[in-house]
């Protein structure tokens, strides 16, 4: 009786299954801002599903069913690499019972390989916390990655899509000449930002920095992923100091306390960062990031 | 043997043809010169016009306001030429980069090999040489808690990679001592389908099957140190099989996946087999997605059938032999909580499991003497429910709660004080722990449960355990 009943729908699944999908290529985020990129490229030749938010850590995304739902019914997977998805993505991928989007297959693009990573460790250790054995992933905080990622990306929406090429490339000519404008925009309204010396929670601007010229003097957490102590925070206001920062900067998913206990000891402002597409109101597509983080950026140094 | 060292080689290669050799690098060297002044005398002119035209669009600037909006222009178009040298230089540092990076060697292609170390510490009550669950046919596996004290523990040595283009291979292996002997077992030895069409997937080998929630999770992912007593009671402590298993996941955007197995049966509550075919079957069907960004959710029901033909165990001295029919279902919910979908800081799961039993047969009282042989029939049931709270980074609380009922027992012409163990009774177990977790790979766990398996006497237990992974440590599944 009851595989009967299992038998009956799954052949009502099947029927589901047969019928002719939307038109629209279905692609599948791992995390936001390559959700947005697609859609800036893509337009309505796109479904695009993001798998996380901005407000969740990328490093700690569990392999929901949802998740697995929709990796089964998408044709292109993007996803950034450098193994920051590697604690959820292979698993669904491998439950997911989608030939077409296993890494190698064209339906599997990783934003890391478009662009070139910074602080790659020299050693791999547990020891040193939770490195990335690739370099650092966060490569979305500089936006000239963004360009490079978006040229290799349409390739691949293309050989994908062929049928679409021509709205594709129209797409990625319109966002690069948007995206080129901006940045002559940022990187004049960012001249301020040149060689301000910095505090971060966790290792997520390396990028950001590397671009606006930011000095890093370092991070929060003691080691990649771990929670600092009172005593390594007191440390760090020691060396705030003797040589001083000017912010304190954080990922808008970040947990606050030990940003702002230093920043309330140190006299030093806190700068919240969306990070990402969605990490605040004003962050509502790439530009929106963009636009908002260098405007809290600037407005914290006044 | 002699061996030649290249350079010596070379050497000698360059004595015997020194003009060959030189005249070759001679015109190598001057071409390269070449291209490379022709490189450096483009860029120099590149870098030239540009500053040209910085300094025209200053100068501009400078002399008057009505020029300053062409000026502009000039000045983002420059900015735009510098992006792009700047963008195409480090596309071909990336480039190079990636030439350096590539592995070489043999040992490229390893699998990737994980270990989990695992050992524990108990305080019991009662003797667990004694342990046995009350009102249950004895299911013949691990289900009782380590001995008293300090205790090794299961390590668990785990190899899996892609074989190839349409195959994945696994391999877990638990290695442990017994009365001082090393033991090992093989957990898991199978090959899975990469490329089947149709959200379709083929594992064969031996697994762990797909029915439940629990079943297919290892030791070390486990929230508590042992395993609820209902696996216990129904699967000791696991459903594991030898046989193939096919997976279909619906393009749909709720999740539902349907899966069936066969094997061979050969464990609980099977039994060893002599037959051609297959001896066990399951089907399942799960069932998941959201509520909203922060809770996810997943349902499944399963079903096993197997058919035991001689099922043996102990019961006061005296083996007995179950043949007949056996078929168990199980319902299985497990909802999660994060703030916003972020489990980071704070995280709450809640999952439980309810299993019902029907078995019809013979059942042979003592085997090797007497012999009495009568029909029987058996429907115990049974479940457990948990919840888990990370109430702080790292830190966790969980209570679990777990309750057996041998439910209706008719032994047929079969004396009920022959076989005390299958005497009306309903096991009930009550935990609690807190685990501390420093990182992802490491977790430290105290867990003290009041265990009443045995009939009448209660064994309060204090347990203390650590779980460690060293080396690639594979996603977890939901």
């Amino acid at each position: 009786m009851f595989s009967k009943a299992i038998l009956r729908l799954a052949v009502v699944l099947m029927v589901i299954a047969a019928m002719p999908a939307s038109a629209a290529l279905n692609v599948f985020a791992t995390v936001p801002e390559w959700a947005a990129l697609a859609r800036e490229i893509g337009g309505d030749k796109v479904n695009v599903f993001a798998a996380t938010n901005a407000l969740q850590d990328p490093h700690r995304i569990e392999a929901k069913p949802s998740l697995i739902a929709r990796a089964r019914s998408t044709q292109l997977v993007i996803a950034t690499g450098a193994e920051l998805e590697v604690g959820w993505l292979p698993v669904v991928l491998r439950e997911a019972g989608n030939a077409s989007i296993q890494p190698g297959q064209a339906g599997y693009f990783e934003a890391a390989s478009a662009v070139r990573l910074l602080e790659v460790p020299a050693r791999l250790d547990r020891a040193d916390g939770d490195v990335h054995p690739g370099g650092n992933p966060h490569i979305q905080t500089d936006p000239r990655n963004l360009l490079k990622v978006a040229d290799a990306l349409t390739v691949r929406l293309t050989q994908l899509d062929p049928a679409n090429a021509a709205a594709y490339k129209a797409g990625l000519a319109r966002f690069s000449e948007r995206w080129k404008a901006a940045l002559v925009r940022w990187e004049q309204a960012a001249v301020p930002l040149r060689g301000v010396p910095v505090w971060v929670q966790h290792r997520s601007f390396p990028y950001l920095a590397d671009w606006l010229g930011l000095k890093e003097l370092g991070a929060l957490e003691p080691k990649p992923g771990v929670e600092p102590s009172s005593a390594h925070l007191a440390g760090i206001l020691e060396r705030q100091k003797a040589t001083p920062a000017r912010l304190i900067l954080r990922a808008a998913y970040a947990r606050p306390t030990a940003s702002e206990w230093l920043g309330e000891r140190a006299h030093v402002p806190v700068v919240v960062l969306p990070f990402t597409v969605g990490g605040d109101a004003e962050a509502g597509d790439l530009f929106g990031l963009f636009d908002d983080t260098l405007r809290r950026l600037l407005a914290a140094l006044k | 043997m002699t061996f030649v060292r290249p350079g010596v080689l070379c050497a000698a290669l360059a004595a015997a043809f020194p003009a060959a050799a030189s005249a070759a690098t001679d015109a190598d060297l001057k071409q390269l010169r070449e291209q490379l002044r022709e490189l450096r005398q483009s860029y120099e002119q590149r870098i030239q016009a540009l500053e040209q035209r910085l300094a025209e669009t200053e100068q501009q600037a400078s002399r008057a306001a009505a020029t300053a909006a062409e000026a502009g222009t000039t000045a983002s178009a420059v900015a735009r030429s510098v992006v792009q040298v700047e963008s195409r230089a480090a596309e071909a540092q990336a480039a190079a980069d990636s030439v350096a990076r590539r592995p070489t060697g043999e040992s490229a292609f390893n699998p990737a090999v994980s270990l989990i170390l695992d050992s524990k510490f108990t305080r019991l009550q009662r003797d667990p040489s004694s342990y046995r669950i009350d009102g249950f046919m004895p299911s013949g596996g691990e289900v009782g808690p380590p001995r008293k004290g300090f205790s090794l523990g299961e390590s668990e040595l785990a190899f899996s990679a892609n074989v190839d283009h349409l195959f994945r291979g696994n391999a877990r292996f638990s290695l442990a001592e017994d009365d001082g002997q090393g033991t090992v077992e093989v957990e898991e030895v199978n090959v899975e389908t990469l490329a089947m069409p149709a959200g379709l997937k083929l594992k064969a080998g031996r697994f762990l099957s797909g029915v439940g929630y629990l079943n297919q999770q290892h030791p070390h992912e486990w929230d508590f140190t042992d395993a609820p007593l209902a696996y216990k009671a129904f699967f000791g402590p696991r459903l594991q099989n030898d046989g193939l298993q096919l997976r279909w996941v619906a393009p749909t955007e709720l999740f539902m996946e349907f899966g069936a197995e066969v094997a061979s049966g050969e464990r609980f509550p099977g039994a060893e087999r002599k037959a051609n075919g297959a001896g066990l079957w399951t089907a399942f069907a799960h069932a998941g997605g959201d509520i909203g960004d922060s809770s996810a959710w997943r349902v499944g029901l399963s079903h096993v059938h197997s058919n035991p033909r001689e099922r043996s165990f102990e019961d006061n001295g005296v083996t007995n032999a179950f043949s007949g029919r056996s078929q168990t279902w199980i319902a299985d919910f497990v909802y999660k909580w994060a703030p916003n979908g972020n489990s980071s800081v704070t995280n709450f799961k809640l999952q439980g499991e309810y299993f019902q039993r029907r078995e019809t047969g013979e059942l042979t009282y003592d085997t090797d003497g007497a012999a009495a042989l009568s029909a029987v029939r058996f429907r115990p049931s049974g479940g457990y429910l948990q919840a888990i709270y990370q109430f702080m980074p790292q830190w966790r609380v969980g209570v679990r709660g777990d309750w057996l009922r041998s439910g209706t027992t008719d032994l047929g012409t079969l004396n009920a004080g022959d076989l005390p163990i299958l005497a009306g009774y309903d096991p009930r177990r009550q935990s609690a722990m807190v685990d501390w977790s420093p990182s992802e790979f490491s977790r430290l766990r105290l867990q003290v449960a009041r265990d009443q398996s045995r009939n009448g006497e209660a064994d309060n237990q204090v347990w203390l355990q650590y779980i460690m992974s060293l080396g690639a440590h594979g996603a977890h599944k939901f």
